[in-house]
Protein backbone atom coordinates (compact mmCIF):
# COMPACT_ATOMS: atom_id res chain seq x y z
CA UNK A 1 0.00 0.00 0.00
CA UNK A 2 1.40 3.30 -0.85
CA UNK A 3 1.59 6.40 0.67
CA UNK A 4 0.90 10.02 -1.16
CA UNK A 5 2.69 12.98 -0.02
CA UNK A 6 2.36 16.25 -1.26
CA UNK A 7 4.88 18.66 -0.49
CA UNK A 8 4.87 22.76 -1.39
CA UNK A 9 2.40 22.10 -3.83
CA UNK A 10 1.59 25.58 -6.11
CA UNK A 11 -0.32 26.56 -9.15
CA UNK A 12 -0.52 29.65 -11.17
CA UNK A 13 -2.87 30.61 -14.05
CA UNK A 14 -2.15 33.19 -16.16
CA UNK A 15 -5.18 35.39 -16.16
CA UNK A 16 -5.90 37.61 -19.07
CA UNK A 17 -8.40 40.38 -17.90
CA UNK A 18 -9.00 43.40 -20.99
CA UNK A 19 -5.71 44.23 -21.76
CA UNK A 20 -3.66 43.27 -18.66
CA UNK A 21 -2.61 40.01 -18.07
CA UNK A 22 -1.73 38.89 -13.84
CA UNK A 23 -0.99 35.97 -11.68
CA UNK A 24 -3.51 33.77 -9.93
CA UNK A 25 -2.12 31.60 -7.57
CA UNK A 26 -4.79 29.36 -7.47
CA UNK A 27 -3.00 27.04 -4.99
CA UNK A 28 -0.46 28.28 -2.84
CA UNK A 29 2.41 26.08 -0.69
CA UNK A 30 -0.26 23.16 0.63
CA UNK A 31 1.73 20.54 2.15
CA UNK A 32 0.22 17.10 3.18
CA UNK A 33 -0.09 13.34 3.35
CA UNK A 34 -2.16 10.85 2.39
CA UNK A 35 -1.79 7.18 4.07
CA UNK A 36 -3.42 3.89 3.60
CA UNK A 37 -6.81 4.06 5.15
CA UNK A 38 -6.45 7.42 6.29
CA UNK A 39 -8.56 9.79 5.01
CA UNK A 40 -7.48 13.61 4.69
CA UNK A 41 -10.73 16.10 4.02
CA UNK A 42 -10.00 19.25 2.13
CA UNK A 43 -12.35 21.59 2.48
CA UNK A 44 -13.17 25.36 1.32
CA UNK A 45 -15.35 27.54 -0.95
CA UNK A 46 -15.71 27.40 -4.90
CA UNK A 47 -12.75 28.58 -5.61
CA UNK A 48 -10.53 28.25 -2.88
CA UNK A 49 -8.22 25.58 -5.12
CA UNK A 50 -9.16 22.49 -3.93
CA UNK A 51 -10.30 21.35 -6.72
CA UNK A 52 -6.95 22.15 -8.45
CA UNK A 53 -4.73 20.38 -5.76
CA UNK A 54 -7.16 17.20 -6.73
CA UNK A 55 -6.25 17.44 -10.40
CA UNK A 56 -2.47 18.05 -10.15
CA UNK A 57 -2.40 14.82 -7.79
CA UNK A 58 -3.99 13.12 -10.72
CA UNK A 59 -2.15 14.76 -12.95
CA UNK A 60 -4.78 16.55 -15.19
CA UNK A 61 -2.63 19.57 -14.30
CA UNK A 62 1.35 20.40 -13.75
CA UNK A 63 2.12 21.75 -10.37
CA UNK A 64 4.16 25.54 -11.18
CA UNK A 65 6.20 24.34 -7.94
CA UNK A 66 6.74 21.65 -5.29
CA UNK A 67 5.96 17.79 -5.58
CA UNK A 68 3.72 14.96 -5.57
CA UNK A 69 5.83 11.90 -3.73
CA UNK A 70 4.06 8.45 -4.58
CA UNK A 71 6.21 6.26 -1.85
CA UNK A 72 8.72 8.55 -1.98
CA UNK A 73 9.39 8.90 -5.38
CA UNK A 74 8.37 11.72 -7.22
CA UNK A 75 5.51 11.47 -9.57
CA UNK A 76 6.79 10.99 -13.39
CA UNK A 77 5.58 13.31 -15.35
CA UNK A 78 5.63 11.60 -18.72
CA UNK A 79 5.96 8.26 -20.48
CA UNK A 80 5.28 4.88 -19.51
CA UNK A 81 5.61 6.26 -15.77
CA UNK A 82 2.46 8.20 -15.65
CA UNK A 83 0.63 5.52 -16.54
CA UNK A 84 2.02 3.47 -13.97
CA UNK A 85 1.23 5.96 -11.43
CA UNK A 86 -2.44 6.40 -12.58
CA UNK A 87 -3.41 2.76 -12.21
CA UNK A 88 -1.72 3.84 -8.27
CA UNK A 89 -4.00 7.12 -7.86
CA UNK A 90 -7.59 7.46 -9.13
CA UNK A 91 -10.20 9.96 -9.08
CA UNK A 92 -13.56 10.45 -8.45
CA UNK A 93 -14.84 13.41 -10.42
CA UNK A 94 -17.67 15.78 -8.92
CA UNK A 95 -20.68 15.38 -11.31
CA UNK A 96 -22.00 12.23 -12.18
CA UNK A 97 -23.89 14.26 -14.90
CA UNK A 98 -20.75 14.88 -16.67
CA UNK A 99 -18.16 12.43 -15.64
CA UNK A 100 -19.52 9.40 -17.62
CA UNK A 101 -19.65 9.56 -21.99
CA UNK A 102 -23.01 9.72 -23.09
CA UNK A 103 -22.08 7.85 -25.89
CA UNK A 104 -20.70 5.18 -24.15
CA UNK A 105 -22.65 2.23 -21.91
CA UNK A 106 -21.46 1.68 -18.42
CA UNK A 107 -19.78 -1.63 -19.64
CA UNK A 108 -17.35 0.17 -21.60
CA UNK A 109 -16.57 2.66 -18.47
CA UNK A 110 -15.54 0.04 -16.72
CA UNK A 111 -13.79 -2.18 -19.04
CA UNK A 112 -11.39 0.73 -20.63
CA UNK A 113 -9.19 0.56 -17.17
CA UNK A 114 -9.20 -2.76 -16.20
CA UNK A 115 -7.75 -3.43 -20.08
CA UNK A 116 -5.53 -0.56 -19.52
CA UNK A 117 -3.96 -1.33 -16.70
CA UNK A 118 -3.79 -4.89 -16.89
CA UNK A 119 -6.06 -6.44 -14.57
CA UNK A 120 -8.08 -8.27 -16.72
CA UNK A 121 -7.17 -9.53 -20.30
CA UNK A 122 -8.97 -11.87 -21.33
CA UNK A 123 -12.95 -11.07 -22.60
CA UNK A 124 -14.24 -13.72 -20.31
CA UNK A 125 -12.18 -12.27 -17.24
CA UNK A 126 -12.99 -8.46 -17.93
CA UNK A 127 -16.80 -9.33 -17.88
CA UNK A 128 -16.26 -11.34 -14.80
CA UNK A 129 -14.39 -8.23 -13.19
CA UNK A 130 -16.72 -5.71 -15.11
CA UNK A 131 -20.05 -7.02 -12.47
CA UNK A 132 -17.92 -7.83 -9.77
CA UNK A 133 -16.99 -4.01 -9.74
CA UNK A 134 -20.76 -3.18 -10.33
CA UNK A 135 -22.03 -5.77 -7.73
CA UNK A 136 -19.33 -4.34 -4.97
CA UNK A 137 -20.83 -0.44 -5.72
CA UNK A 138 -24.12 -2.06 -4.76
CA UNK A 139 -25.41 -2.07 -8.57
CA UNK A 140 -26.53 -5.63 -8.34
CA UNK A 141 -27.39 -7.49 -10.38
CA UNK A 142 -24.24 -6.10 -12.28
CA UNK A 143 -25.50 -7.80 -15.34
CA UNK A 144 -28.69 -5.71 -15.80
CA UNK A 145 -26.07 -2.17 -15.81
CA UNK A 146 -24.15 -3.70 -18.03
CA UNK A 147 -25.81 -2.73 -21.82
CA UNK A 148 -27.09 0.75 -20.07
CA UNK A 149 -25.99 4.21 -20.79
CA UNK A 150 -25.38 6.91 -18.52
CA UNK A 151 -28.72 9.17 -18.69
CA UNK A 152 -30.47 5.33 -17.74
CA UNK A 153 -29.38 6.04 -14.70
CA UNK A 154 -29.97 7.86 -11.77
CA UNK A 155 -27.58 10.49 -10.10
CA UNK A 156 -26.60 7.75 -7.44
CA UNK A 157 -26.47 4.57 -10.02
CA UNK A 158 -23.99 7.20 -12.14
CA UNK A 159 -21.65 8.04 -8.97
CA UNK A 160 -21.49 4.54 -7.72
CA UNK A 161 -20.67 3.70 -12.13
CA UNK A 162 -17.58 6.36 -11.41
CA UNK A 163 -16.29 5.58 -7.93
CA UNK A 164 -16.17 1.44 -9.45
CA UNK A 165 -14.41 2.80 -12.77
CA UNK A 166 -11.81 4.62 -9.96
CA UNK A 167 -11.57 1.24 -8.54
CA UNK A 168 -11.06 -0.58 -11.97
CA UNK A 169 -7.32 -0.02 -11.91
CA UNK A 170 -7.02 -1.34 -8.14
CA UNK A 171 -5.37 1.73 -7.09
CA UNK A 172 -4.22 2.57 -3.54
CA UNK A 173 -4.95 6.58 -3.52
CA UNK A 174 -8.45 7.85 -4.40
CA UNK A 175 -9.11 11.40 -4.89
CA UNK A 176 -12.47 12.59 -4.47
CA UNK A 177 -13.50 15.55 -5.85
CA UNK A 178 -16.99 16.50 -4.28
CA UNK A 179 -18.19 13.45 -4.86
CA UNK A 180 -21.92 13.84 -3.04
CA UNK A 181 -21.97 17.92 -4.15
CA UNK A 182 -24.23 16.79 -6.85
CA UNK A 183 -26.47 14.23 -6.07
CA UNK A 184 -29.74 14.69 -3.99
CA UNK A 185 -29.78 14.79 -0.02
CA UNK A 186 -31.46 11.50 0.72
CA UNK A 187 -28.60 9.39 -1.68
CA UNK A 188 -25.66 11.14 -0.23
CA UNK A 189 -25.06 9.31 3.09
CA UNK A 190 -25.35 5.94 1.31
CA UNK A 191 -22.74 6.96 -1.55
CA UNK A 192 -20.43 8.16 1.65
CA UNK A 193 -21.09 5.44 3.30
CA UNK A 194 -20.14 2.38 0.40
CA UNK A 195 -16.60 4.89 -0.30
CA UNK A 196 -15.72 5.07 3.45
CA UNK A 197 -16.49 0.93 3.48
CA UNK A 198 -14.75 0.58 0.22
CA UNK A 199 -11.69 2.29 2.05
CA UNK A 200 -11.84 -0.10 4.94
CA UNK A 201 -12.00 -3.18 2.73
CA UNK A 202 -9.05 -2.01 0.11
CA UNK A 203 -6.87 0.03 2.61
CA UNK A 204 -7.64 2.75 0.29
CA UNK A 205 -5.72 6.51 0.92
CA UNK A 206 -8.40 8.52 0.57
CA UNK A 207 -8.56 13.02 -0.06
CA UNK A 208 -11.81 13.63 0.39
CA UNK A 209 -12.45 17.21 -1.14
CA UNK A 210 -15.81 18.90 -0.03
CA UNK A 211 -17.72 22.22 0.81
CA UNK A 212 -19.60 19.87 3.74
CA UNK A 213 -17.83 20.80 7.46
CA UNK A 214 -20.53 18.02 8.69
CA UNK A 215 -19.67 15.40 6.64
CA UNK A 216 -15.55 15.86 6.81
CA UNK A 217 -16.24 15.90 10.35
CA UNK A 218 -17.62 12.69 10.20
CA UNK A 219 -15.62 10.41 7.36
CA UNK A 220 -12.12 11.95 8.22
CA UNK A 221 -9.27 11.87 10.42
CA UNK A 222 -7.97 15.17 9.31
CA UNK A 223 -9.34 17.89 8.18
CA UNK A 224 -7.73 20.99 6.41
CA UNK A 225 -9.58 24.35 5.38
CA UNK A 226 -8.40 25.66 2.40
CA UNK A 227 -9.02 29.47 2.00
CA UNK A 228 -8.08 31.37 -1.51
CA UNK A 229 -5.67 28.84 -2.52
CA UNK A 230 -3.73 28.57 1.10
CA UNK A 231 -4.21 25.81 3.84
CA UNK A 232 -5.74 28.35 7.10
CA UNK A 233 -6.74 25.24 9.36
CA UNK A 234 -5.43 22.05 10.00
CA UNK A 235 -5.79 19.23 11.90
CA UNK A 236 -7.97 17.04 13.71
CA UNK A 237 -11.95 17.13 12.69
CA UNK A 238 -13.04 17.83 16.25
CA UNK A 239 -10.25 20.73 17.19
CA UNK A 240 -10.93 22.50 13.79
CA UNK A 241 -14.87 22.57 14.08
CA UNK A 242 -15.21 22.87 17.63
CA UNK A 243 -12.04 24.99 18.05
CA UNK A 244 -11.81 26.97 14.78
CA UNK A 245 -8.36 29.23 14.87
CA UNK A 246 -8.61 30.91 12.01
CA UNK A 247 -11.53 33.45 10.87
CA UNK A 248 -12.53 31.83 7.91
CA UNK A 249 -13.19 28.58 9.62
CA UNK A 250 -15.16 30.25 12.42
CA UNK A 251 -17.17 31.96 9.51
CA UNK A 252 -17.35 28.22 8.11
CA UNK A 253 -18.21 26.84 11.00
CA UNK A 254 -20.96 29.72 12.06
CA UNK A 255 -22.57 28.94 8.85
CA UNK A 256 -23.72 25.13 9.37
CA UNK A 257 -27.47 24.79 9.88
CA UNK A 258 -28.00 23.87 13.57
CA UNK A 259 -30.94 22.11 14.51
CA UNK A 260 -31.12 24.00 18.03
CA UNK A 261 -30.80 27.43 16.82
CA UNK A 262 -33.14 26.31 14.18
CA UNK A 263 -35.99 25.62 16.81
CA UNK A 264 -35.39 28.82 19.12
CA UNK A 265 -36.05 31.20 15.54
CA UNK A 266 -39.22 29.00 14.56
CA UNK A 267 -39.97 29.27 18.30
CA UNK A 268 -39.39 33.16 18.04
CA UNK A 269 -40.77 33.57 14.95
CA UNK A 270 -44.04 32.01 16.05
CA UNK A 271 -44.68 34.01 19.00
CA UNK A 272 -44.16 37.09 17.25
CA UNK A 273 -47.04 35.47 14.79
CA UNK A 274 -49.16 35.24 17.80
CA UNK A 275 -47.94 38.53 19.35
CA UNK A 276 -48.98 40.39 16.27
CA UNK A 277 -52.63 38.64 15.74
CA UNK A 278 -53.35 39.65 19.58
CA UNK A 279 -52.84 43.24 18.47
CA UNK A 280 -55.21 43.55 16.07
CA UNK B 1 -53.75 19.67 -20.20
CA UNK B 2 -53.49 19.43 -16.46
CA UNK B 3 -53.03 15.62 -16.47
CA UNK B 4 -50.20 15.93 -18.79
CA UNK B 5 -48.17 17.95 -16.84
CA UNK B 6 -48.55 15.74 -13.67
CA UNK B 7 -48.02 12.87 -15.65
CA UNK B 8 -44.40 14.64 -16.66
CA UNK B 9 -44.42 15.75 -13.13
CA UNK B 10 -44.96 12.32 -11.84
CA UNK B 11 -41.89 10.83 -14.53
CA UNK B 12 -39.68 13.67 -13.81
CA UNK B 13 -39.78 12.19 -9.55
CA UNK B 14 -39.33 8.65 -10.94
CA UNK B 15 -36.15 9.82 -12.45
CA UNK B 16 -35.13 10.75 -9.39
CA UNK B 17 -35.31 7.91 -7.36
CA UNK B 18 -32.78 5.72 -7.49
CA UNK B 19 -34.34 3.45 -9.94
CA UNK B 20 -35.20 4.08 -13.16
CA UNK B 21 -38.64 3.08 -14.94
CA UNK B 22 -38.61 1.66 -18.33
CA UNK B 23 -40.08 4.12 -20.19
CA UNK B 24 -36.84 5.43 -19.99
CA UNK B 25 -34.58 2.53 -20.35
CA UNK B 26 -35.87 2.78 -23.74
CA UNK B 27 -35.05 6.50 -24.85
CA UNK B 28 -31.04 6.83 -26.10
CA UNK B 29 -30.27 5.73 -29.36
CA UNK B 30 -33.36 4.70 -30.96
CA UNK B 31 -34.96 7.94 -29.39
CA UNK B 32 -32.47 9.96 -31.87
CA UNK B 33 -33.53 7.37 -35.20
CA UNK B 34 -37.28 7.69 -33.94
CA UNK B 35 -36.67 12.12 -33.38
CA UNK B 36 -35.12 12.13 -37.05
CA UNK B 37 -37.95 10.49 -38.52
CA UNK B 38 -39.62 13.59 -38.64
CA UNK B 39 -41.89 14.22 -42.42
CA UNK B 40 -38.87 16.43 -43.91
CA UNK B 41 -35.83 13.87 -43.54
CA UNK B 42 -38.57 11.23 -45.34
CA UNK B 43 -38.83 13.59 -47.83
CA UNK B 44 -35.39 14.24 -48.12
CA UNK B 45 -33.96 10.93 -47.76
CA UNK B 46 -36.89 9.48 -50.56
CA UNK B 47 -35.60 11.72 -53.26
CA UNK B 48 -32.02 11.68 -52.26
CA UNK B 49 -32.22 8.09 -52.76
CA UNK B 50 -34.03 8.15 -56.09
CA UNK B 51 -31.26 10.43 -57.20
CA UNK B 52 -28.62 8.05 -55.86
CA UNK B 53 -30.16 4.94 -57.71
CA UNK B 54 -30.81 7.00 -60.69
CA UNK B 55 -27.20 7.93 -60.84
CA UNK B 56 -26.17 4.42 -60.15
CA UNK B 57 -28.36 2.26 -62.31
CA UNK B 58 -29.37 4.57 -64.68
CA UNK B 59 -25.53 4.58 -66.70
CA UNK B 60 -26.04 0.72 -67.10
CA UNK B 61 -29.40 0.83 -68.26
CA UNK B 62 -29.19 3.63 -70.68
CA UNK B 63 -27.68 4.56 -74.50
CA UNK B 64 -24.10 5.61 -74.68
CA UNK B 65 -24.21 9.30 -73.71
CA UNK B 66 -21.48 10.36 -76.23
CA UNK B 67 -22.98 8.95 -78.91
CA UNK B 68 -23.19 11.27 -82.11
CA UNK B 69 -26.55 10.93 -84.28
CA UNK B 70 -27.73 13.50 -86.92
CA UNK B 71 -31.18 14.13 -85.56
CA UNK B 72 -30.10 17.13 -83.67
CA UNK B 73 -32.65 18.76 -80.95
CA UNK B 74 -35.49 16.33 -81.16
CA UNK B 75 -37.81 16.50 -78.68
CA UNK B 76 -38.70 13.97 -76.24
CA UNK B 77 -39.76 10.80 -77.98
CA UNK B 78 -40.08 7.12 -77.89
CA UNK B 79 -36.30 6.49 -78.40
CA UNK B 80 -34.92 9.20 -76.88
CA UNK B 81 -37.63 9.46 -73.81
CA UNK B 82 -35.69 13.69 -73.28
CA UNK B 83 -34.78 13.84 -76.36
CA UNK B 84 -31.86 14.88 -77.82
CA UNK B 85 -28.76 17.66 -77.25
CA UNK B 86 -27.82 19.96 -80.43
CA UNK B 87 -25.59 17.07 -81.95
CA UNK B 88 -27.89 14.49 -81.32
CA UNK B 89 -26.57 12.97 -77.83
CA UNK B 90 -29.48 11.23 -75.95
CA UNK B 91 -29.96 13.75 -72.96
CA UNK B 92 -31.51 10.70 -70.74
CA UNK B 93 -28.18 8.87 -70.82
CA UNK B 94 -26.33 12.30 -70.57
CA UNK B 95 -28.44 12.78 -67.86
CA UNK B 96 -27.59 9.72 -66.03
CA UNK B 97 -23.69 9.72 -66.30
CA UNK B 98 -23.77 13.49 -65.38
CA UNK B 99 -25.82 12.76 -61.75
CA UNK B 100 -23.06 9.79 -61.46
CA UNK B 101 -20.30 12.64 -61.92
CA UNK B 102 -22.17 14.93 -59.79
CA UNK B 103 -23.09 13.09 -57.22
CA UNK B 104 -19.35 11.50 -57.52
CA UNK B 105 -17.84 14.68 -57.22
CA UNK B 106 -20.04 16.18 -54.20
CA UNK B 107 -19.66 13.25 -52.12
CA UNK B 108 -15.65 12.81 -52.87
CA UNK B 109 -15.44 16.70 -52.23
CA UNK B 110 -17.69 16.77 -48.93
CA UNK B 111 -15.45 13.60 -47.32
CA UNK B 112 -12.11 15.16 -48.23
CA UNK B 113 -13.56 18.01 -46.69
CA UNK B 114 -14.67 16.45 -43.68
CA UNK B 115 -11.43 14.66 -43.24
CA UNK B 116 -9.61 17.87 -43.46
CA UNK B 117 -11.58 19.68 -41.15
CA UNK B 118 -11.52 17.43 -38.48
CA UNK B 119 -7.93 17.22 -38.50
CA UNK B 120 -7.30 20.77 -38.19
CA UNK B 121 -10.00 21.49 -35.94
CA UNK B 122 -10.08 18.64 -33.53
CA UNK B 123 -6.46 17.85 -33.40
CA UNK B 124 -5.52 21.72 -32.90
CA UNK B 125 -8.60 22.08 -30.01
CA UNK B 126 -7.71 18.88 -28.20
CA UNK B 127 -3.68 19.38 -28.26
CA UNK B 128 -3.89 22.83 -27.50
CA UNK B 129 -1.26 25.87 -27.23
CA UNK B 130 1.09 26.33 -30.50
CA UNK B 131 -0.46 23.37 -32.54
CA UNK B 132 -3.94 24.76 -31.73
CA UNK B 133 -2.24 28.54 -32.11
CA UNK B 134 -0.87 27.41 -35.67
CA UNK B 135 -3.96 25.45 -36.85
CA UNK B 136 -6.23 27.77 -36.28
CA UNK B 137 -4.09 30.85 -38.04
CA UNK B 138 -4.10 28.85 -40.99
CA UNK B 139 -8.00 27.96 -40.98
CA UNK B 140 -9.12 31.93 -40.70
CA UNK B 141 -6.33 32.45 -43.41
CA UNK B 142 -7.77 29.53 -45.51
CA UNK B 143 -11.27 31.24 -44.08
CA UNK B 144 -11.00 34.42 -45.83
CA UNK B 145 -9.42 33.96 -48.91
CA UNK B 146 -12.06 33.80 -51.53
CA UNK B 147 -13.18 30.42 -52.61
CA UNK B 148 -14.21 30.63 -56.05
CA UNK B 149 -11.49 33.18 -57.65
CA UNK B 150 -9.05 30.30 -56.04
CA UNK B 151 -10.32 27.85 -57.89
CA UNK B 152 -10.65 29.50 -60.82
CA UNK B 153 -6.72 30.23 -60.85
CA UNK B 154 -5.78 27.35 -59.88
CA UNK B 155 -8.25 25.57 -62.47
CA UNK B 156 -7.33 27.85 -65.48
CA UNK B 157 -3.23 27.46 -64.12
CA UNK B 158 -3.03 23.55 -64.56
CA UNK B 159 -2.73 22.22 -68.06
CA UNK B 160 -5.30 19.05 -68.06
CA UNK B 161 -8.11 19.23 -65.45
CA UNK B 162 -8.60 15.88 -63.96
CA UNK B 163 -11.62 15.09 -62.23
CA UNK B 164 -9.31 14.31 -59.01
CA UNK B 165 -7.61 18.36 -59.71
CA UNK B 166 -11.13 19.91 -59.42
CA UNK B 167 -12.04 17.56 -56.22
CA UNK B 168 -8.77 18.07 -54.42
CA UNK B 169 -9.20 21.77 -55.33
CA UNK B 170 -12.71 22.83 -54.26
CA UNK B 171 -11.52 20.35 -51.13
CA UNK B 172 -8.56 22.68 -50.35
CA UNK B 173 -10.88 25.97 -50.71
CA UNK B 174 -13.92 24.42 -48.70
CA UNK B 175 -12.38 23.00 -45.12
CA UNK B 176 -11.55 26.17 -43.27
CA UNK B 177 -15.16 26.81 -41.82
CA UNK B 178 -16.27 23.19 -40.97
CA UNK B 179 -13.01 22.96 -38.87
CA UNK B 180 -13.70 26.38 -37.14
CA UNK B 181 -17.38 25.12 -36.20
CA UNK B 182 -15.79 21.35 -34.92
CA UNK B 183 -12.91 23.16 -32.86
CA UNK B 184 -14.76 25.53 -30.62
CA UNK B 185 -16.97 22.18 -30.31
CA UNK B 186 -13.51 20.57 -29.36
CA UNK B 187 -12.84 23.05 -26.97
CA UNK B 188 -16.17 22.83 -24.65
CA UNK B 189 -15.56 18.97 -24.95
CA UNK B 190 -12.47 18.53 -24.06
CA UNK B 191 -12.44 19.57 -20.50
CA UNK B 192 -15.89 17.98 -19.85
CA UNK B 193 -15.18 15.72 -17.48
CA UNK B 194 -15.89 12.57 -18.75
CA UNK B 195 -13.24 13.30 -21.06
CA UNK B 196 -10.63 14.04 -18.14
CA UNK B 197 -11.47 10.74 -16.42
CA UNK B 198 -10.72 8.95 -19.37
CA UNK B 199 -7.07 10.84 -19.29
CA UNK B 200 -7.08 9.29 -15.46
CA UNK B 201 -8.03 6.28 -16.61
CA UNK B 202 -4.84 5.83 -18.63
CA UNK B 203 -6.54 6.58 -22.53
CA UNK B 204 -4.01 7.63 -24.73
CA UNK B 205 -3.91 10.73 -26.44
CA UNK B 206 -5.48 9.71 -30.18
CA UNK B 207 -8.42 7.27 -28.22
CA UNK B 208 -9.50 10.00 -26.34
CA UNK B 209 -9.90 11.75 -29.47
CA UNK B 210 -11.26 8.78 -31.09
CA UNK B 211 -13.20 7.33 -28.96
CA UNK B 212 -14.44 9.76 -26.25
CA UNK B 213 -14.60 13.02 -28.45
CA UNK B 214 -15.62 11.79 -32.13
CA UNK B 215 -18.54 10.34 -31.15
CA UNK B 216 -19.80 13.24 -28.94
CA UNK B 217 -19.25 15.60 -32.57
CA UNK B 218 -20.94 12.81 -35.01
CA UNK B 219 -23.85 14.69 -35.36
CA UNK B 220 -22.20 18.16 -36.32
CA UNK B 221 -20.17 16.48 -38.75
CA UNK B 222 -23.16 14.27 -40.46
CA UNK B 223 -24.80 17.62 -41.08
CA UNK B 224 -21.54 19.49 -41.98
CA UNK B 225 -20.90 16.36 -44.36
CA UNK B 226 -24.62 17.17 -45.98
CA UNK B 227 -24.30 20.54 -46.71
CA UNK B 228 -20.85 19.64 -48.19
CA UNK B 229 -21.87 17.56 -50.80
CA UNK B 230 -24.48 20.30 -51.52
CA UNK B 231 -21.71 23.16 -51.84
CA UNK B 232 -19.68 20.80 -53.79
CA UNK B 233 -21.94 19.69 -56.29
CA UNK B 234 -23.40 23.83 -56.80
CA UNK B 235 -19.19 24.90 -56.82
CA UNK B 236 -18.72 22.08 -59.44
CA UNK B 237 -21.49 23.07 -61.74
CA UNK B 238 -20.29 26.46 -61.60
CA UNK B 239 -16.79 25.76 -62.74
CA UNK B 240 -17.66 23.64 -65.38
CA UNK B 241 -20.87 26.49 -66.72
CA UNK B 242 -17.83 28.84 -66.84
CA UNK B 243 -15.64 26.16 -69.04
CA UNK B 244 -12.93 25.30 -66.58
CA UNK B 245 -14.20 21.92 -64.82
CA UNK B 246 -12.72 18.83 -65.34
CA UNK B 247 -12.30 18.37 -69.12
CA UNK B 248 -13.78 15.53 -70.59
CA UNK B 249 -16.19 14.48 -67.92
CA UNK B 250 -19.98 14.69 -67.28
CA UNK B 251 -21.69 16.45 -64.76
CA UNK B 252 -24.71 18.46 -64.12
CA UNK B 253 -22.56 21.27 -64.61
CA UNK B 254 -21.39 20.02 -68.24
CA UNK B 255 -24.16 19.32 -69.42
CA UNK B 256 -25.88 22.87 -68.56
CA UNK B 257 -22.53 24.54 -70.31
CA UNK B 258 -23.34 22.31 -73.18
CA UNK B 259 -27.08 23.63 -73.04
CA UNK B 260 -26.46 27.06 -73.36
CA UNK B 261 -23.25 26.65 -76.25
CA UNK B 262 -25.79 24.68 -77.98
CA UNK B 263 -28.27 27.70 -77.77
CA UNK B 264 -30.53 25.29 -76.28
CA UNK B 265 -32.76 28.24 -74.82
CA UNK B 266 -32.53 30.07 -78.30
CA UNK B 267 -34.31 27.02 -79.70
CA UNK B 268 -36.78 26.43 -76.61
CA UNK B 269 -35.03 22.66 -76.27
CA UNK B 270 -35.88 22.90 -72.47
CA UNK B 271 -35.60 19.53 -72.30
CA UNK B 272 -31.55 19.55 -72.81
CA UNK B 273 -31.20 22.04 -69.91
CA UNK B 274 -34.53 21.59 -67.68
CA UNK B 275 -33.59 18.19 -66.33
CA UNK B 276 -29.88 19.05 -65.04
CA UNK B 277 -31.50 22.25 -63.55
CA UNK B 278 -34.23 20.43 -61.73
CA UNK B 279 -31.79 17.59 -60.33
CA UNK B 280 -29.80 20.24 -58.99
CA UNK B 281 -32.07 22.08 -57.07
CA UNK B 282 -34.24 18.73 -56.09
CA UNK B 283 -31.19 17.42 -54.55
CA UNK B 284 -29.77 20.74 -52.94
CA UNK B 285 -33.81 21.03 -51.71
CA UNK B 286 -33.67 17.14 -50.29
CA UNK B 287 -30.28 17.39 -48.87
CA UNK B 288 -31.17 20.47 -47.36
CA UNK B 289 -34.32 19.15 -45.59
CA UNK B 290 -32.60 15.97 -44.09
CA UNK B 291 -29.67 18.80 -42.87
CA UNK B 292 -32.61 20.58 -40.88
CA UNK B 293 -34.12 17.14 -39.73
CA UNK B 294 -30.64 16.24 -38.01
CA UNK B 295 -30.23 20.03 -36.94
CA UNK B 296 -33.60 19.60 -35.36
CA UNK B 297 -32.25 16.49 -33.31
CA UNK B 298 -28.93 18.59 -32.34
CA UNK B 299 -30.30 21.56 -31.14
CA UNK B 300 -33.05 21.44 -28.86
CA UNK B 301 -33.79 24.84 -29.19
CA UNK B 302 -35.14 24.02 -33.14
CA UNK B 303 -37.01 20.91 -31.84
CA UNK B 304 -40.48 21.43 -32.62
CA UNK B 305 -43.24 19.79 -30.91
CA UNK B 306 -46.17 17.80 -32.85
CA UNK B 307 -48.90 18.84 -30.42
CA UNK B 308 -51.90 16.99 -31.76
CA UNK B 309 -49.43 14.03 -31.59
CA UNK B 310 -48.76 14.31 -28.15
CA UNK B 311 -52.09 15.19 -27.29
CA UNK B 312 -53.09 11.62 -29.06
CA UNK B 313 -50.25 10.03 -27.07
CA UNK B 314 -51.40 10.81 -23.86
CA UNK B 315 -55.20 10.16 -24.35
CA UNK B 316 -54.16 6.24 -25.63
CA UNK B 317 -52.25 6.19 -22.67
CA UNK B 318 -55.43 7.44 -20.22
CA UNK B 319 -57.49 4.74 -22.16
CA UNK B 320 -55.34 1.94 -21.51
Amino acid sequence: MATLEVKNLCKDFHVREGGNRRILNAVQDVSFELVPGGTVALVGQSGSGKSTVARMIAHLERPTSGQVLLDGAPAPTRGRGVHKYRSQVQMVFQDPFASLNPFHSVGHHLERPLRLHGVATSKADVHAHVIELLERVQLSPGRDFLARRPHELSGGQRQRVAIARALAPQPSVLIADEPVSMLDVSIRLGVLNLLARLQREEDLAVLYITHDLATARHFSDRIMVMYQGEVVEDGAPDDVILRPQADFTKRLAAAAPEPARNERMIAAASRYAKDTTNDR
Amino acid sequence: MAELITESIAVRADAADEEPDDSQRRRGRSAFWRRLLTPKFVVGAVVVLLIVLFGLIGPLITQDPNAIDNIGLSSPSGAHPLGTTSVGQDVLAQLAHSTRGSLTVGVLVAAFTLGLSAFFGIIGAYIGGITDEGFSLLSNVMLVIPGLPLVIVIASYVESQSVLLVIVVLALTGWAAGARVLRAQTLSLRNREYVLASRVAGERTWRVICVEILPNLLPVMSSGFVFGIVGAVLAEAGLSFIGIGATGSLTWGTMLADAQNGQALLFGAWWWFAPPGLLIAALGAALSLINFSIDEVINPKLRTTNIAKVERRTKREHQS
